[in-house]
């Protein structure tokens, strides 16, 4: 066992565990966050994603003693108290089922919009393709991704306007 | 703030019902914002035992609170498995009460709390479920008005209702609240009916043109608190002092535990615990990750059996034909089918082949059982949550009034959490280690021991008259399905056949027939099962998947119908319309007229290009077609049509377009059942390019999502379309019933997207999954 620290969605954590702990473990069972959940262990399919430095990261198998950099979870992208419009979008479209997965692929969404504000349908799918739902939401997750890149668009064009005036 | 309560203060509400139930309590809890400072108060179970005894169905206060603040919770027996059907409950029992959806809650599932109702499965929240939750409403609507006139001493007749508002019609101004009469206090009605589905009071339900609520769509309220990571699911319960449990399952299937060395693990940081029984061997740890490397590193020695548990999965429908059936349904029969063959000018033959596909959810089997006090509380995602506590209280020999499930949500399962073992491990192990346990199963365990749809081959004989007309059927189908998995059984769930406690008498199992209206004069259907060599420990072991054995009997039945109508040289379409319009009088619930509207209505939407299959001419790699096929299930019906590509030089088939309509009688909430029947379709469509349990003689061999393929973002239709039909010939009807909205719109997919490759190439796939290898080499053996 050693003491690791970690920082993740603004508060600073120190746990006393084995260094290959797979992250999601300390996230889930000493930190209390239920954003991320064990979906395979394998990093197959996304139900674990957490953001760290931009990239979408399949917690379930990073070693927590390799976190050098803030982790962002589901709980973490909130801003200014409000929903992400990713999140928003999910809701706008009805997206989950069961929603298991949806913390997969709702960060996986995030991380690629930042990245690539507007993204193709074939950018979407090519992205996306590993995060696997068994409710068969995809359509509207892939429907929802354009909704909240729109939505982050006009943001960002009244936040201009803002300033502006 | 969304009005629904989000399943993390269920828990609380659980202590504030039973306070509730024994004080008529005075609280009045139904939003968030009051149950989260409860919830802080008193985090834990309480310590004081009380039983867990059944909510009485007879009694209106086990169904429906109205709070103080004139807000309603109603109480309901089911699970949402995440097609929101408690939304659909809030809606129709809001409209019987006359009370605003946003000023309800809906409280599910919990064995101690809510009425066994059965949990889900089946399809029938709305077709079956709901009604005693309607005529529940209608009555304290009844009830409630009785109490208005006499607090405001005018006549009934003279009082009008709405938004939980009893007003004096000719002076609006005099009122009386729901909450002002009845807030916090016990209606202490009892209500009257043989059993819970038959439960009801004096009152009438609404005729549905009077509905207003029902027939919208508000938004699900589960969505928001799963979007924003605040649910708490049943993985995310952590009781004080809970430790984590593993199950080390046997290496090779049918093997007997010879020996177990614990001192490979003994040292391990964490470790507490090996619990065995027979051949169930679980470790138990302190921490999560120090079971899985306990569960890795646990030595154990097994004695292989003396013959092969199965054959491989090559092999599989080679051996199924050969088998001698467990059993054989009785044969309906229609007419002189063999006059009628050895009259017809043509005779064609096919046979289908389906495999095991999988439950596969997204994430495994898991629960968490909390023995304290001498009780047993199992929080689990179980669909059938009453089911599994009278199970465990059977399984444990403890007293009924002991246990309690308290049913959270989790990863969808379609069946698989109605068969769900870990509930029973965790209550187990709990018990034996006097502490909270949390048990859930790997990705490996999960692909490979969970249950199985069964493998169905099926024979078909079609004879046609010299005109094209289908005069005589014959089908055959054999599923491979002896010692189908029942629900939450004590004697058959996987632990208690791995310790031996299991019963003798294997459950008999069941095929299909083909589901349609069609007229066929002259028609015989028969059923066999057979069964694998081995038919206990082993992860070949059905259990109901997503409407069960629809997708098989229905690939093949709607499959050949394509057949017939290539062979007669007629659209497809065409050739089905026909056979609907034909003499029969049997159109029992309009079915047959609801299944021309289906097919219409798809037709419509989708653009259907009459002409016989294949289509000529294709050209390039790409080969592109379009296929049609439909069924029902109870009184649901289900029309489809789909576009696919079919890549020439890789076998790789994708579905561009796929299109339903979909009529399952009254519609709830059009844009929930629209969504769901959209999942359920891409669902069909995973198992009919995907799906298939691969296992050599010794062992299942599909342990994950890649040995166990899924459905994936790439493989989604450009677009998707979902028609609800409602074509009951009498739309307006007041009694129109809402049928099973849950399943059949996944039934026929696997048939549509066959039909389709055929039409694109002229190859007829009769083994599904179409997975690419398996298309080329059909297309090189066609020379396509």
């Amino acid at each position: 066992m050693s003491k690791i620290t970690l920082k993740v969605n603004g508060s600073t954590h120190t746990v006393d565990v084995e260094p290959a702990t797979p992250l999601l473990y300390i996230l889930r069972n000493d930190i209390g966050l239920q954003g991320p959940r064990f979906g395979c262990g394998l990093g197959q399919c996304g139900a674990c994603t957490v953001i760290i430095n931009g990239q979408a990261i399949r917690s379930c198998i990073t070693p927590v003693s390799s976190v050098k950099n803030e982790v962002t979870t589901l709980e973490g992208i909130f801003t200014n108290g409000k929903l992400h419009p990713v999140q928003q979008a999910w809701i706008d479209e009805q997206v989950p089922q069961c929603g298991f997965c949806q913390n997969g692929q709702i960060m996986t969404a995030k991380a690629m919009l930042d990245k690539i504000p507007n993204p193709t349908d074939t950018q979407i799918r090519e992205t996306m393709n590993n995060t696997l739902c068994r409710c068969m939401t995809y359509y509207r997750v892939q429907t929802a991704i354009k909704r909240a890149a729109k939505t982050i668009a006009e943001n960002k064009q009244a936040g201009r306007k803002g300033v502006a005036a | 703030m969304t009005p629904g309560i989000p399943k993390h203060i269920e828990e609380l509400l659980t202590a504030h019902r039973r306070s509730f139930l024994k004080t008529a309590g005075m609280l009045a809890v139904g939003f968030a914002a009051d149950a989260t400072a409860l919830l802080a108060q008193n985090p834990a179970p309480s310590a004081n035992a009380a039983q867990y005894t059944d909510p009485d169905f007879h009694q209106l206060d086990s169904w429906i609170v109205i709070h103080q603040n004139n807000t309603a919770t109603f109480y309901v027996g089911k699970t949402d498995c995440g097609q929101g059907t408690g939304t659909g409950f809030r809606q129709l029992m809001s409209d019987e009460l006359d009370i605003a959806y946003d000023a309800t809650t809906c409280i599910m599932g919990s064995s101690d709390i809510t009425v066994d109702q059965g949990g889900s499965g089946g399809s029938t929240a709305m077709e079956r479920d709901a009604w005693p939750m309607r005529r529940v409403a209608a009555e304290a609507r009844r009830v409630l008005l009785e109490m208005g006139s006499a607090r405001l001493g005018v006549a009934l007749d003279q009082l009008a209702v709405s938004n939980a508002v009893i007003t004096v019609k000719s002076a609006p101004s005099k009122r009386v609240t729901y909450g002002e009469l009845i807030g916090g206090q016990k209606f202490n009605v009892t209500l009257t009916g043989n059993n819970v589905n038959m439960v009801g009071g004096i009152a009438k339900t609404k005729p549905v043109t009077e509905y207003k609520i029902t027939g919208q769509s508000p938004q699900r309220y589960d969505i928001p608190p799963k979007v924003d990571g605040s649910l708490k699911w049943a993985v995310d319960v952590r009781p004080p002092g809970m430790v984590h449990a593993r199950n080390v399952k046997p290496p090779y299937v049918g093997a007997k535990l010879t020996n177990i060395d614990e001192s490979s693990v003994r040292n391990l940081p964490g470790f507490i615990k090996v619990v065995s029984k027979g051949n169930y061997v679980a470790v138990v740890c302190e921490r999560e990750e120090q079971a899985i490397a306990a569960q890795k590193a646990l030595k154990t020695t097994w004695q292989k059996p003396a013959t092969a548990p199965f054959p491989p999965s090559e092999d599989l429908f080679k051996y199924m034909r050969a088998a001698t059936p467990t059993s054989t349904g009785r044969p309906r029969v229609t007419g002189n089918p063999d006059q009628a063959f050895a009259g017809a000018a043509k005779v064609i033959e096919a046979e289908y082949e389906i495999p095991f596909q999988g439950h596969t959810a997204i994430s495994g089997a898991h629960a968490t059982a909390d023995p304290s006090n001498g009780q047993m509380t199992i929080y689990s995602n179980d669909m059938k949550s009453y089911g599994m506590r009278n199970g465990v209280a059977q399984f444990l020999g403890m007293p009924r009034d002991k246990v309690r499930v308290v049913w959270m949500e989790g990863p969808q399962g379609y069946g698989r959490t109605a068969a769900d073992d870990a509930g029973f491990e965790a209550a187990y192990i709990a018990k034996e280690i006097g502490r909270p346990v949390r048990i859930q199963w790997m990705r490996n365990e999960e692909t490979a021991w969970d249950t199985k749809g069964p493998a169905f081959t099926v024979k078909i004989r079609g004879g046609l008259d010299a005109n094209g007309n289908l005069v005589a059927y014959d089908y055959n189908a054999r599923s491979l399905d002896y010692n189908h998995v029942g629900y939450n059984e004590p004697d058959s769930v996987l632990i208690a056949q791995l310790m031996g406690v299991r019963r003798d008498r294997p459950a008999a199992g069941s095929a299909a027939m083909a589901d349609d209206m069609y007229a066929i004069p002259h028609r015989r259907m028969s059923t066999e099962v057979v069964s694998l060599p081995l038919i206990w420990e082993t992860p070949l072991r059905t259990g109901n998947l997503r409407d069960p054995n629809g997708p098989q009997s229905t690939f093949a039945a709607e499959s050949f119908i394509d057949e017939l109508a290539a062979a007669a040289k007629l659209d497809s379409f065409e050739f089905r319309m026909k056979l609907l319009q034909g003499e029969s009088t049997d159109d029992s619930g309009f079915k047959r007229a609801r299944s021309i509207a289906a097919l219409k209505a798809v037709a419509d939407v989708f653009g259907w290009d009459a002409r016989p299959s294949p289509k000529a001419g294709g050209k390039g790699n790409i080969l592109t077609g379009r296929g049609v096929s439909y069924t029902f299930r109870g009184q649901s019906v289900i029309a489809q049509m789909a576009e696919v590509e079919v890549n020439r030089q890789t076998g790789h088939v994708y579905v561009k377009r796929l299109a339903c309509a979909y009529d399952c009688g009254l519609v709830v909430n059009p844009e929930s059942l629209r969504h769901t029947a959209e999942c359920a379709m891409l669902h069909g469509l995973s198992r009919a390019l995907h799906e298939e349990v691969q296992f050599d003689n010794e062992k299942v061999t599909s342990v994950d999502w890649i040995t166990h393929p899924s459905l994936r973002h790439a493989d989604v239709p450009e677009k998707l379309d979902v028609v609800l039909v409602n074509g009951d010939p009498k739309p307006d009807r007041p009694d129109l019933a809402p049928y099973g909205g849950g399943e059949a719109a996944m039934k026929p997919t696997i048939a549509t997207v066959a039909n389709a490759i055929y039409d694109a190439t002229g190859v007829r796939i009769r083994r599904a999954p179409f997975r690419a290898p398996r298309v080329l080499a059909a297309l090189k053996a066609a020379r396509v």
